[in-house]
């Protein structure tokens, strides 16, 4: 019943805009604004739920005698990485600790950047789930551009921190499958916070989640449809047509101010924000052809597709995502569970990969993105078997840093790099043995799991009185 | 063309099906691995020899028969095939197509006790071979929903037919308790009742065959098939295979089960761990998974994964289940199993309980150890050669055998990979040799 949910799922609710690339308010628009209102204007990058998110404490921290994947180079055997003021300071053979700084022994363990699950529902399909808690498919309309996945999401969720405790710093949580369109993406730190805003990734971009083949067919057939792939299509084609139109008239107004303002509308306003590059698209689609044909509209109307999720034909037109620029994020093992599914082969990362795609292990299950390691040595072995070898080097970016690239992330996470955010994870061997755990994990340096350590051990309201304390 | 080319295929289908026939009088010797009988003591350096689809001889200085064929296991690990204590492998081709799940029954009020699942079970589903390719050579096939969900078969991952395929059936009843709404019932309690209520028709119905024949006695809660089935599950002869998470639903099925002298197991579990002590002492035996520990329901709050360890540590007997935590995608990944087993042993299980749990531990409970499970003399030759750790990623099943025959096929799979991994693909793919 699982993976049908998973492959079905998205969010509810509605509102505007986002926030990266942060453009300076002109004095014309400001007036415009005053007069109207903020919420009257479609204005690009806007951020009307702004992310909260403070670093926890952390203190500076040295861990050395470890063997180290940076997933920006080789591994460095009994090297050490200094992390300081929430970023990697330092990482080599050796590194300067200052005095104050806490020296963690690593002797015979490893150290990864956080692990970035770019396929989660956690928040949206809470545990411990039930009706009162699904809140993954706006399941109303096929196509929902319109909402979006932070208003769904219940930090309370006691799956967080089961992820936390795997090694997972940062999660795209997706809305569900149900839909042509499925609305907003919330990219979060894997943290305690009372709101949705405190998790936040500060600066990301947002996603746009569009699903093809079966799930949408399926939920829409009996209710007007959608009830084929074609009409699929057909409806993809018509909400972007209402996008392009939408995009036009409001880059005008932007531009001139002339007149009375368009109408606003959420939808079409997310849509025009994926045709300016300021929205990423993630599109759950399984089967060859029907990638190729979601390319195709890519093409017709102007944008790029980032990632498909599950591809679970991607090694059939492996070439063409290699040429296309799209990641495939993708299962090491799950197949047979639809028709579109029925072609799933375990060496497909190994093919993708050898093709010279963009690989990432996606989970789209609560479960399995605790253990999204395992996942990626399932799929090395499966390459090992015909012949196409994934070193640990390679494997180790289809967890951190090819996941951060599809979330327009890659500057900040996903790899040990003087500079870059302390998102780290010490495994208590090396990461693609079934018998390794994280044993800590920082982000942004603070501390935030130890296995070691019980208080260390973030545990949600919800889990108080009802979940017995025992995990480790 | 194309009817030249389905003829061949069909052809070579055929040629497949000859030799898929189960193995002549052969004699193989697996020399020098590290071989784990699980019923007895580590042989280092160890020699398994097989005749006629049967184990001869196990131990360091076995004779090697003249003209067996051998097999070098030097610096491998050598163990019985593994065995998944429950599966829907085989009843469930394409978890979102109706025609290709046969797992469950409707039955009467929620009551199959007669259903057979292995009546439905496919030989020729393309999910069997990518399991045995990975070590898996036995499954319990096990019924689905409801409240009795009906009975389950051990069988072996052989070509053939159905029958060709069991080893043992039935091996248990099941049954679910935990979900009132699924058995269509209002609460937790009532679910205990109905199966006390069905017990007790049982016991009447056993005694009373004759007036229930002449219409002579009242109405029972199940039909006269159901009913019979049952028979030796108060007989005491059948275990009943519940399945069920809460403590406190655990514990009602163990006053149930002492109430009525019903052989109990526990399947999925997942707060068996809360039970443990009470659960060794009353000798029930617990089917689980070691990669569960969301509460993702209030039935199973306190899922951790620690459980097998913890169930075994208190004495426990412990099957590891493959993809416990269910999913369409199950009878596809019962390949799994290892890693379960694997994942176990990182939350607190010992390597040779973990072993045992996917091997002889679940033979024992479904009445099959004297086929499989062991490596021991007379037992079926279900024997896997194992490059490095079983349970470990890297470690492939390089010798699979399945009552003597050894088994390295392609899998649809495979057939799938060599057409696409050299791009753009060509759709001619040669017939099996």
């Amino acid at each position: 019943m699982r993976a049908f949910l998973c492959l079905l799922l998205v969010g509810a609710a509605a509102c505007t805009a986002r926030t990266p690339t942060t453009t300076t308010p002109s004095p014309a628009r400001d007036s415009a604004q005053a007069d109207i209102g903020r919420g009257g204007t479609s204005t690009p990058n806007a951020d009307p739920f702004p992310s909260t998110y403070v670093p926890f404490p952390s203190r500076t921290t040295v861990v050395r005698n470890v063997n180290i994947l940076t997933a920006a180079g080789p591994l460095i055997r009994n090297g050490a990485i200094l992390l300081q003021n929430g970023k990697i300071a330092a990482v080599g053979p050796t590194v300067d600790a200052p005095a104050d700084a806490l020296v963690i022994d690593g002797a015979g363990k490893y150290v990864t950047p956080g692990i970035v699950d770019d396929h989660s529902h956690l928040g949206v399909y809470a545990a411990p789930g039930g009706n009162a808690l699904s809140d993954g498919n706006e399941a109303t309309n096929p196509a929902t551009p319109q909402v979006w996945a932070e208003h769904s999401v219940w930090p309370q969720d006691p799956q967080f921190p089961r992820n936390l405790a795997g090694g997972v710093t940062t999660l795209q949580v997706l809305p569900g499958s149900a839909n042509l369109i499925g609305g907003r993406s919330a990219i979060l730190k894997v943290v305690p916070g009372r709101t949705v805003q405190a998790m936040k990734f500060p600066g990301a971009k947002y996603g746009l989640k569009m699903a093809c083949g079966e799930n949408p067919k399926r939920v829409y057939g009996g209710r007007g449809g959608p009830s084929t792939r074609m009409g699929n299509v057909a409806g993809y084609r018509a909400a972007w047509i209402k996008a392009v139109d939408y995009r036009r008239k409001w880059d005008k107004w932007n531009a001139d101010h002339k007149g009375d303002p368009p109408a606003r509308d959420l939808g079409n306003e997310t849509l025009a924000e994926v045709l300016r590059g300021n929205i990423l698209v993630h599109n759950h689609c399984y089967r060859a052809d029907e990638m190729a044909q979601m390319i195709d509209i890519a093409h017709e109307f102007g944008y790029q597709i980032r990632s498909f999720h599950h591809g679970v034909e991607a090694y059939k037109i492996a070439d063409l995502l290699a040429k296309e620029g799209i990641a495939g994020s993708l299962w090491a093992d799950w197949g047979s569970f639809k028709m579109e599914a029925v072609d799933a082969v375990k060496a497909n990362m190994a093919l993708v990969d050898h093709a010279g795609a963009r690989v990432i292990v996606h989970s789209d299950d609560p479960s399995g993105s605790q253990r999204l390691n395992q996942e990626a040595a399932k799929a090395m072995e499966a390459g090992a078997e015909i012949g196409l070898p994934v070193s640990e080097e390679q494997a180790i970016k289809w967890l951190t840093i090819n996941p951060a690239w599809a979330l327009g992330l890659d500057d900040k996470i996903g790899s040990l790099e003087k500079g870059k955010n302390a998102d780290v994870v010490l495994w208590t061997g090396d990461p693609f043995s079934v018998y390794s755990k994280p044993e800590k994990v920082w982000i942004d340096g603070a501390l935030l799991y130890d296995r070691l350590d019980p208080s260390e051990q973030w545990r949600t309201d919800f889990e108080l009185g009802f979940v017995p304390f025992n995990r480790n | 063309m194309i009817s030249y080319r389905l003829n061949s295929r069909i052809v070579a289908l055929g040629l497949a099906a000859i030799l898929a026939m189960p193995a002549a009088a052969q004699t193989i010797a697996i020399t020098g691995g590290k071989v784990y009988p699980v019923s007895g003591p580590l042989i280092e350096n160890g020699t398994v020899i097989i005749t006629n689809g049967k184990i001869a001889a196990v131990g360091a200085n076995v004779p090697i028969p003249a003209g067996a064929q051998r097999i070098d296991a030097t610096g491998k690990i050598v163990t019985p095939g593994f065995v998944d204590a429950s599966t829907q492998l085989g009843v469930q081709e394409v978890a979102a197509v109706n025609d290709t799940r046969d797992m469950s029954a409707r039955g009467k009020d929620n009551i199959a006790a007669a259903f057979t699942v292995w009546e439905g079970l496919n030989p020729n589903s393309v999910l069997l071979a990518p399991a045995r390719k990975e070590g898996i050579t036995s499954f319990v096939v096990v019924p689905t929903g409801g409240l009795v969900s009906g009975q389950a078969a051990l069988v072996d991952v052989v070509p053939g037919t159905t029958t060709d395929m069991i080893i043992r059936s039935p091996v248990a009843m099941v049954a679910e308790v935990g979900d009132p709404q699924s058995a269509g019932l209002g609460s937790r309690g009532e679910l205990i009742v109905k199966l006390r209520e069905l017990l007790e028709d049982t016991k009447f119905f056993q005694t009373h065959r004759d007036a229930f024949d002449r219409a002579q006695t009242r109405p029972f809660s199940a039909s006269r098939l159901d009913l019979q089935a049952m028979i030796p599950v108060v007989e005491g002869k059948l275990p009943l295979l519940i399945t069920v998470n809460r403590a406190s639903d655990i514990d009602a099925a163990m006053r149930l089960a002492r109430d009525y002298n019903v052989k109990l197991m526990i399947s999925s579990g997942a707060e068996a761990w809360m039970m443990a002590d009470k659960l060794a002492a009353a000798r029930i035996p617990v089917l689980t998974g070691a990669m569960n520990n969301i509460p993702d329901g209030f039935s199973s709050l306190g899922q951790r994964q620690e459980n097998a360890g913890l169930l075994r540590k208190a004495g426990v007997q412990v099957a590891l289940i493959g993809n416990a935590g269910g999913g369409d995608e199950e009878a596809f990944n019962v390949r799994n199993l290892k890693q379960e087993a694997g994942n176990a042993v990182s939350y607190g299980m010992t390597w040779d309980d973990a072993l045992r749990a996917v091997t002889l531990a679940p033979a024992e409970f479904f009445g099959g150890a004297d086929r499989v499970g062991s490596l021991q003399p007379g037992r079926e030759a279900n024997v896997v050669v194992w490059s490095g750790d079983p349970f470990e990623f890297t470690t492939r099943a390089e010798h699979v055998f399945v009552r003597g025959r050894e088994y390295n096929e392609k899998t649809r799979q495979d057939l799938l990979i060599e057409r696409y991994r050299n791009l753009p693909s060509t759709h001619n793919t040669p017939p099996p040799e």
